[in-house]
Formats: structure tokens, sequence, C-alpha cells
């Protein structure tokens, strides 16, 4: 597809800012898998020049800053990056100075990873720039879920009417909360397998503590990472325990039914909720999530730079 | 002499500082105000607010806050011990004292702390406390985890004749908390502060209350379940009353959505069953008392993202108005929350009443007045409100404090 044309199909998007997939409608989800789609065919344009990205990124991470880096590098845009050990943040100043002072430098998108759920939202009511969140506390993390659907599209040919479990710490991820949203509104069926002290029963979706019934069940396994610190917290007794029962070891990994995929928004515990089997497997789509993430940026940053003043 | 004229349900004669006398009144006065279309109460009591000093003077003086309590109707207040420097000691109730003479708006009495430096570990010293004047004990802001302390600070303070006012939270279960914990705070990723916590506390307390005798106050009750848990103890006949604070009785957990820090406070909003549940006990009586738990903070404070910005809004500008639209609560309910009860409560001798001989605190109010909320007009430091540009029902026209006009 031709550069104006695609420009033109990106007009459908109403959104100053990407806070999360709850704020997107179904179209909308469709609107950006077939931007990205698009965007892969499309060579050497630079419709980004001239633009700058802020990597706002408060709590560490490397895959998600350098994936951002990458996609706004790829359609043209400058990058300015933010790294948390030797900034002003640490020496007091709040989010809202940080910010507002790095903005005054002329940046067009903020992509912003924060402990704190909400900090985007906080922060796009005080800056000019399109704020993307790069995950936020336990809330959203809506560009991996995005990159999830589109990764579930190209392996499965479809993102409708599938059967997803969702395994692991549900409490505390901001991936699952994410990806519950979004696959719900494109109307697959969406399990939650973990320890009752981890996922909570207020979310609107099966739930299930039967991690083998859901292998059999479903199309696709998507496992979460599961923080050390929760053993701490009291709520898992151990990780032997925790293998025991919601580990994809490689026992677990031969009764998948054919077709099922493998996916884990990284960085994995190898020998923890995944087996190095599993992750290496043919049905793991791990890396292709790795890989899409740069796609399914790029097309985030051209959306929200049809609507951004 | 100073007449109030044409005042439902009566007129009021005050002389010399105190109510002389109230009914059809035709004797000439040095100065008469036209109160037709307004309702006389008694001034209007709120015995649970923060003004921060000494210690947090940019948030809230004792000054400022005791402007904020006449412009929102009310003549007597009582302040929190958790300023900068705790109120755990004669001299801190000394200068709330003297703070609030000097200040010359409500009178403001001060809730001296129960433990040294709220740290819930040693009694503070209640009996000097209680003889400068300290009015009751509480190191709300932070619940008295010790059974076996809140035991005894019980019993102990049964020999002043002094309420406990027991900030009612289980903070083991409450760690990092944001906001209410249920459908709402899992669909936000925010951590959750879930009614058992203060349920379970409440209990406890009522517990502790047969055991020792004492006298328990329940601060701002936000769970249904903790309202049954008053209703139960009061059916035993146990010493235990309950207050709830305007928040509680209007906003839900759903105005969170936006992670707005003006919705944060402890205890959170809670679901709209909550809410229903308090407004029932506060109408039928099982909830003694409404009071504001006013808690200024400065703009740069609450301007943070949520889990950073502190817990507290303001309340006594908006205290009348929200409470007064809230129409599940009767209007003469909604005063005797607001007057009677707190001072009996208390021990305020001469306030909550409009006898004869009674000290001449009156509110006079304006039921029908429709008024919009601007911050920007708050006498209070704190403007950190979740009522902004809410259009409420009834407000004070008119403020006399000891027999002077104030408002």
């Amino acid at each position: 597809m031709a550069l104006d044309a695609l420009l033109k199909r990106c007009r459908a998007w109403k959104h100053r800012h990407l806070l999360g997939t709850k704020d997107l409608s179904r179209d909308e989800i469709s609107l950006v898998l077939d931007v990205t789609e698009d965007l892969s065919g499309l060579q050497d344009a630079a419709p980004l020049r001239g633009k700058r990205l802020f990597n706002f990124f408060v709590e560490p991470s490397t895959r998600t800053k350098t994936s951002f880096a990458l996609a706004a590098r790829r359609l043209g845009a400058e990058v300015v990056d933010f790294s948390p050990s030797n900034s002003s943040l640490t020496k007091g100043e709040s989010l809202k100075d940080t910010a507002r002072t790095i903005e005054s430098m002329g940046v067009a998108f903020t992509a912003i990873r924060h402990s704190a759920s909400g900090a985007p939202a906080f922060l796009s009511r005080l800056v000019q720039s399109a704020v993307i969140s790069a995950g936020d506390g336990t809330n959203e993390h809506p560009t991996q879920a995005l990159l999830d659907l589109y990764t579930i599209k190209q392996r499965l040919g479809r993102i409708s009417g599938l059967k997803v479990a969702l395994v692991g710490d549900i409490t505390h991820s901001r991936v699952a909360r994410s990806n519950l949203w979004a696959l719900k509104k494109l109307g697959n069926e969406v399990t939650l397998v973990g320890p009752s002290t981890l996922v909570p029963k207020d979310l609107d979706a099966k739930i299930t503590t039967d991690f083998d019934q859901a292998l059999r069940d479903n199309d696709v396994i998507m496992m979460l990472r599961l923080q050390l610190e929760r053993q701490q917290a009291g709520l898992f007794p151990s990780t032997t325990e925790y293998v025991r029962f919601f580990g994809l070891t490689r026992e677990r990994l031969a009764t998948l039914r054919n077709g099922t995929i493998i996916m884990h928004p990284g960085p994995m515990n190898r020998g923890l909720e995944i087996s190095a089997e599993a992750a290496d497997s043919d049905r793991s789509v791990i890396l292709n999530q790795v890989s899409n993430g740069v796609a399914v940026r790029a097309a985030v940053l051209l959306l929200l730079s049809q609507v951004t003043p | 002499m100073i007449l109030i004229k044409n005042a439902k349900p009566f007129d009021v004669l005050l002389d010399g500082g105190k109510i002389k006398k109230t009914g059809k009144i035709s004797e000439k006065a040095d100065e008469t105000i036209d109160a037709r279309g307004l309702i006389v109460v008694p001034g209007l009591i709120d015995m649970h607010v923060h003004f921060r000093e000494p210690g947090r003077e940019d948030k809230e003086t004792i000054a400022t806050g005791a402007a904020a309590a006449i412009a929102g109707g009310f003549t007597s207040v009582a302040v929190m011990a958790n300023s900068g420097r705790v109120c755990d000691d004669a001299v801190g109730v000394v200068y709330v004292q003297a703070k609030s003479r000097e200040a010359n708006g409500a009178h403001v009495y001060a809730v001296g702390a129960v433990t040294k430096g709220l740290k819930g570990e040693e009694l503070a010293e209640l009996g000097k406390m209680s003889e400068a004047g300290a009015v009751a004990f509480s190191d709300d802001g932070m619940p008295i985890l010790n059974s076996e302390l809140m035991r005894r600070a019980l019993e102990y303070s049964k020999m002043f004749g002094k309420p406990i006012l027991s900030h009612c939270e289980d903070a083991t279960l409450t760690k990092g908390f944001v906001m209410n914990e249920g459908p709402v705070s899992a669909k936000l990723g925010l951590r959750g502060y879930p009614n058992a916590a203060e349920a379970i506390m409440a209990a406890r307390d009522c517990a502790l209350a047969a055991l020792t005798g004492g006298r328990v106050h329940l601060c701002h009750v936000s769970a249904k379940e903790t309202v049954e848990v008053v209703r139960q103890a009061k059916k035993q006949g146990l010493q235990v009353t309950a207050e709830a604070a305007p928040h509680h009785l209007m906003l839900t957990d759903e105005s969170l959505a936006d992670y707005e820090s003006k919705y944060k406070m402890n205890p959170p909003l809670r679901t709209k069953e909550d809410v229903e549940a308090v407004v029932q006990g506060v109408a039928d009586g099982t909830i003694d008392v409404i009071a504001s738990d006013h808690a200024p903070h400065t703009a740069e404070e609450k301007e943070q993202e949520l889990a950073a910005c502190p817990n507290g809004v303001v309340g006594l500008e908006t205290s009348l108005g929200v409470v007064l639209s809230i129409r599940k609560i009767p209007f003469a309910r909604a005063i005797d929350a607001m007057t009677v009860q707190p001072a009996r409560i208390l021990g305020l001798r001469g306030k909550g009443t409009l006898a004869a001989g009674a000290d001449a605190d009156l509110t006079l109010i304006d039921p029908k007045a429709r008024w919009t909320v601007d911050p920007g007009t708050f006498r209070s430091k704190g403007r950190n409100t979740p009522y902004d540009k809410m259009t409420l029902t009834g407000r004070a026209a008119h403020v006399i404090v000891g027999g002077r006009v104030c408002f």
C-alpha cells in the first residue's frame, strides 16, 4: 500500500493518547493490526521525519524501550532517551515537572513506563504530546497486547472466536489486563489460570485453577512472568510448588492439542513458569512477539501522529 | 443583644454570648437579622478535621481552618492529633487552644493522641491532656493495631470520661492501597483496601468496648459490613458511636476511573451498595455523626500519580451542601448528626443546643440555595476537593459564634 493511502486509512483513528486497550473499540484494535500489516509492505518511507519520541522509562525495561526506539526510527523519527539512574526524578523532581521539561524540548510522542498504575493517564492531562503507556503499574501495557494479537493473527489466521488462557500472576499483570480487554472486545473467550491468591475474582472472565484442563481446551496459552517477590509476600509457598501446578513443563507441553500456540511477553523465568522445551518448541511464538513489537509500535506512532495537534 | 427574626422554627434572642430565649419574640434588640426563608440550628460541629498546625502550616493553619469552618457553617471543630508535630502532650493541646483564640473563627478543640508520637507503642499522657482540655483521644490516620494497647487505652481513658476515636483499619490487609478493593480496582490495576479490613477492626473495637466498658467512637465508617457491626454493638448496649464522612455518603469508587487523585482518601470511596448502607446507617441513627475528615494537602502533593499522592480531601466548606443534597437523610437527622450528637460524644457543654442559657453559637441555613463548588473561593488552604464544579443545594447563610456574627 502506498503511504498516502495508508495515511488516509489512519484517519479513522481518533485517540490523542494510547493509555490502554480498555479505551479502544473493536474497530480501533483491528485498525492497529491492519496498519501494522500495511506498514510491513512499505519500504523507505519516513512519515515521521522531524518528529521526536520521548522514551520516558521510569521503570527499567530493555525490550519495550528498544522496541519503541526502533519503531520510531523506522518511520524516520528521532528518539530522546530518559534513564532514571541519573535523572532529575531521582533528585526529587516530580513526574509533572520532568515531563513538562522534556516536552518543552519539542516531542511529539511520550512513551511512558512507570510503576504507578494510571501514571500515563495523569501525564496525558498535563502535556501536549501524545502519551503512550509502555506499561503502567498493574494496569495496562497496551502495545504488548496489540503485538500479541498481531502475533496470534499471523500464526492462527484469525483473531476472534479463539479460546485463550492467560496463565500465572494475573493480579499483578498489566499484560494480562491489556490482553483481556482486547481479546474480549474481539470476541475471544478468555480463561484466567493461576493460584487463587494471584487471580482477582472480579475481572470479567472465566477462572480456573486446573491448568492441565486449560491446556487441552485453549488455542492460545499465554504464560506470564512470575515475580519472585510474590513468594515473600505470602501469595504462594514455593517455586517448586508453583511449577507443580502452574509451570508449563515438558510433560505438559506434550498434552497440548494440535495447533495450540505458546506465548510469553518476556522476560522469561526459564524453568519456572515455562520450561526451556516449551519456550523453544515449534509451538512457541515468543520470538515472533518480539519482532512484531517493533511493527505494532510503529503503527501506533503513525496512527497517533495523525491526531496530535 | 441580637435578635434573629422570622427564622424557622422560631426567633432567637442572643445576649452576652448566650441564648436568652427562643420563640415568637417581639423585644427590641441592638441588631436584628431578618432570617426569612432560613432555618436556625445550633452551630454545626465537625468533630473530625485535620488542620496540620503546628508543623505543616503550608497545608493549613488553625486560623485558615477555623475560617473555612465558619464559611461552611461550622462553629466548632475538633482537630486530630496528627499535625506536623503530633499533639501527644498537654503542650500540644494548649497550643491548639491558644491558636484557636487568636484565630477568632470557629472554636477549635484538640483531640490528643492515644499513643506517643502516634507510634502505637506506648500510651500518651491522656490524663494531662484531658486536664488541659483535650475533648477526646485518637491516633487517627493510623490504626492502633495492637489490641492490648487499645484495650488499655479504653480502660484508662474511662477515668477522664473521654472517648477513643478509632481509625478502623487492619493495616496488614491494606498495604499499598490506593482505592477500594473490588471490581473497579481489579479493572484499573490498583491496589485495593477491602471492606473487611475496616469491619475487622470495628468488630475488635466493639469487643474491647464490651470488655472494658470504655467508650469507643468509630471514625469515618465507609463499608456496609462496618455499619452492621455498629448496629449489632448498639443492640448489645455497648458504648459505641460512629461517624461517616460526606464523601462516603455520595461518591463511589467508580470516580477513580481516570486515576484522579482528588478522589483518593482513607478509607477509600466504596461501592454503591456501601454508600447506600452508610446513608441508611446515618438516616436510622446507627451512625450518630457526620464529620468531614477535612484533610488539606498542597497542590504539589496532590498533583502526582495516584500511588504517590497522599490520602485525603477537604470537606469543611462543602460538607453541609453535600449532606443536604442527599435526599434519604432527613433534614432533622442531618442536623442532629452535625450538632447534638458530636456535642454529646465530645461532652461539649452549651454546644449543639438552642436551649436558653446555651452558648450563642448558631448557624442559619438556606436550605434552598443552589450553589456551585469553586475551590478558588475556599478559605481553606486545601483545594483538594472531589466536588469541584458540582452543584449542591443548601448552605449556611449566616454563622454566629459566641454571639458574634462571623459570616
